[in-house]
């Protein structure tokens, strides 16, 4: 079990090593390679994510240098969670792509884009060392510029470029608070960064390094004054990607770096220091209102579903803002039922657009529910469950994020939350009533092929049982990852006394 | 304190050059200056006035040696920086093959 964080690592980047060599070959065997990689991973992840122990995480240390001096892998149960949460979203799509990137040539390069994406995540999700991350938040960002601009039309690359501008600003400011702290405390491990800034006067200079840092990790995760690039950026993808950027990129990049950082590194709590807090109250707050009223006035299938990301990061990152341990939960079974949410909803958009090939909902003129069935009952229960409608996982989420704010004294936000649940509703249902509502149909569209309705159905089958299951995931899943948050800096003795010994 | 606001201005000069200029090649050249501007920052971390140089053949107590980590980070920065630009510029290259410019305002399809 010691080994897994690595081969996390090194299954993914071998098969992207492989692709290019093989797929000359034989055009199929980098679909095959890419497949027995992520099933490596996806079974990987489920064993660390369900048999780990809590509070005794796996401290992989490269070249077995103790914990303050070389690079430490550190998965404890929020790692092994983002893990799941990533390789089961991953694989799905995948799934869907193997028939979707029919219309696209050169699918070695797209899996080795999509497999080097997966390292550059699951890195994130698991190193111990600032600088580590960074160089695989660049990993994950360059393969998903280029996978943005795979279509090589107009559209995409201005797209790709928008995208990456603003991706780089984001790395950037990152690099800089890292050199910074680097100045500050002469390490790079975040568990010595942790006990250092504990020790150390809480200046200007320390809170401007925060702000940096927050402020690069907003861009990542699309928070709403940063979130221009997204819009254009996810649906320009091929769809099994919009579902990865949408789904567990924003997430893993922005989300789960802000809260690893802000919880376990800096030691910020509620109680402590409520002017973080308050600023990240804000900024969801400012995502879930104008992401969710700018939907409501999109015409574009995809584009639509982006602003729709926009706001459910928004609920995540208020969940965050909000810090007790329901938000915080709450927070976490978001990040689970909006991947697979959202998700399902881009892999519909992939559906829809392989037989119709188009995207401007004004164009449809209904029906398509008679003919592509499979497709229209995935979107419709999607829609239900990123809504948050019961019994679905998205219920769950959002309601424990609300509970959370209701606890804690925030009652507009919690009002907040609660409506923009149904303006949400509102404009998933516009796609419903414009697409696959409706008598007449387009002529000559048949159902998608099997592997992508296989795809779609297998989500919703997690969705519902991750709502029938929900009190069973609680305390298996979610409350141990919730304690590492709300632990804090204990992170750093945990990982001090496990990785010190050598 | 005058490196720190050098390579603080270096960062803000590229910034500037990525906001305002409309020639893509110009935001791609802001990119390198702030690439640049954090690597001058790094490799100025590890200095320590009157140093010696970090290789240890006996335990000397009292002396102070440079720091030899940041260099090994701007290493890395730089490569990544080379993967960036690089790639920046074959988006740029690609751009300007489709609508033959490379005036940002020109090239504006996506809104809304």
């Amino acid at each position: 079990m010691e080994i897994f964080p690595v081969l996390l690592i090194a299954i993914p980047l071998g098969g992207a090593f492989l692709i290019p060599i093989l797929y000359k070959a034989w055009n199929r065997l980098a679909e095959i390679v890419a497949g027995l990689c992520l099933a490596a991973v996806l079974a990987l992840s489920i064993y660390l994510a369900f048999f780990l122990v809590p509070g005794k995480p796996l401290v992989y240390l490269f070249g077995n240098w103790p914990v303050p001096l070389g690079i430490a892998f550190t998965v404890d149960r929020l790692s092994s969670f983002m893990l799941l949460v990533v390789s089961i979203l991953v694989f799905f799509s995948y799934i869907f792509a193997i028939r979707y990137m029919d219309h696209f040539t050169g699918s070695g390069k797209f899996y080795t884009l999509y497999l080097l994406m997966l390292v550059g995540m699951n890195g994130v999700v698991m190193t111990g060392d600032l600088f580590n991350m960074f160089v695989f938040i660049e990993i994950a960002s360059i393969s998903s510029y280029a996978l943005v601009a795979f279509g090589t039309e107009a559209e995409e690359l201005e797209a790709g470029f928008k995208y990456m501008v603003m991706g780089e600003i984001a790395s950037m400011m990152i690099l800089l608070a890292i050199a910074f702290i680097y100045a500050a405390t002469s390490t790079l491990n975040l568990a010595d960064i942790s006990r250092s800034f504990a020790a150390m006067d809480k200046t200007p200079g320390f809170w401007f390094v925060l702000i940096l840092l927050m402020s690069g990790f907003s861009i990542k995760a699309a928070l709403v004054p940063f979130h221009s690039w997204l819009p254009d950026a996810h649906p320009s993808a091929p769809a099994p990607i919009s579902a990865l950027l949408s789904g567990v990129f924003i997430k893993v990049l922005g989300v789960y770096a802000m809260a690893r950082i802000l919880f376990n590194v800096y030691g910020v709590s509620r109680a402590s220091y409520p002017a973080v807090f308050n600023a990240l109250l804000i900024l969801g707050l400012a995502s879930i209102i104008i992401a969710s009223l700018l939907a409501l006035y999109q015409k574009d299938y995809k584009r639509l579903l982006a602003y729709s990301s926009i706001s459910q990061i928004g609920y995540i990152v208020l969940a965050l803002g909000i810090g007790n341990e329901f938000a915080l939960i709450g927070a976490l079974a978001h990040i689970l039922s909006h991947s697979l949410g959202k998700g399902l909803l881009f892999l519909t958009s992939g559906s829809v657009v392989y037989r119709v090939g188009e995207r401007d909902i004004t164009k449809f003129t209904g029906g398509l529910g008679k003919q592509m069935p499979w497709t229209s009952l995935s979107y419709n229960l999607g829609a239900l469950s990123v809504a948050g409608m019961p019994p679905f996982l998205g219920f769950f989420s959002k309601l424990f994020i609300i509970l959370g704010a209701v606890k804690a004294g925030f009652i507009v936000p919690a009002v907040v939350a609660g409506l923009f649940a149904v303006v949400t509703l509102g404009y998933l249902l516009k796609i419903t009533n414009k697409v696959f509502w409706g008598k007449e149909g387009i002529k000559g569209i048949k159902e998608s092929p099997f592997v992508m309705v296989f795809a779609m159905v297998s989500l919703v089958v997690l969705l519902v049982a991750g709502g029938a299951f929900f009190f069973w995931l609680k305390p298996h899943l979610l409350q141990p990852a919730a304690d590492v948050l709300l632990k804090g800096t204990e992170y750093a003795e945990i990982v001090f006394r496990i990785g010190a010994g050598g | 304190m005058i490196i720190l606001v050098a390579s603080l201005i270096l960062f803000l000069v590229g910034l500037y050059a990525i906001i305002t200029k409309r020639n893509m090649i110009k935001v791609a050249v802001g990119f390198s200056l702030i690439e640049y501007s954090v690597n001058f920052l790094f490799a100025i971390v590890g200095f320590r006035p009157g140093a010696l140089p970090p290789i240890l053949q006996a335990v000397e107590v009292g002396k102070v040696y440079s720091d030899p980590l940041p260099q090994a980070l701007v290493l890395t920065a730089i490569v990544i920086g080379l993967g960036v630009t690089a790639f920046m510029l074959s988006l740029i290259l690609r751009l300007y093959n489709r609508i033959g410019s490379f005036d940002l305002e020109e090239i504006q399809r996506l809104k809304g």
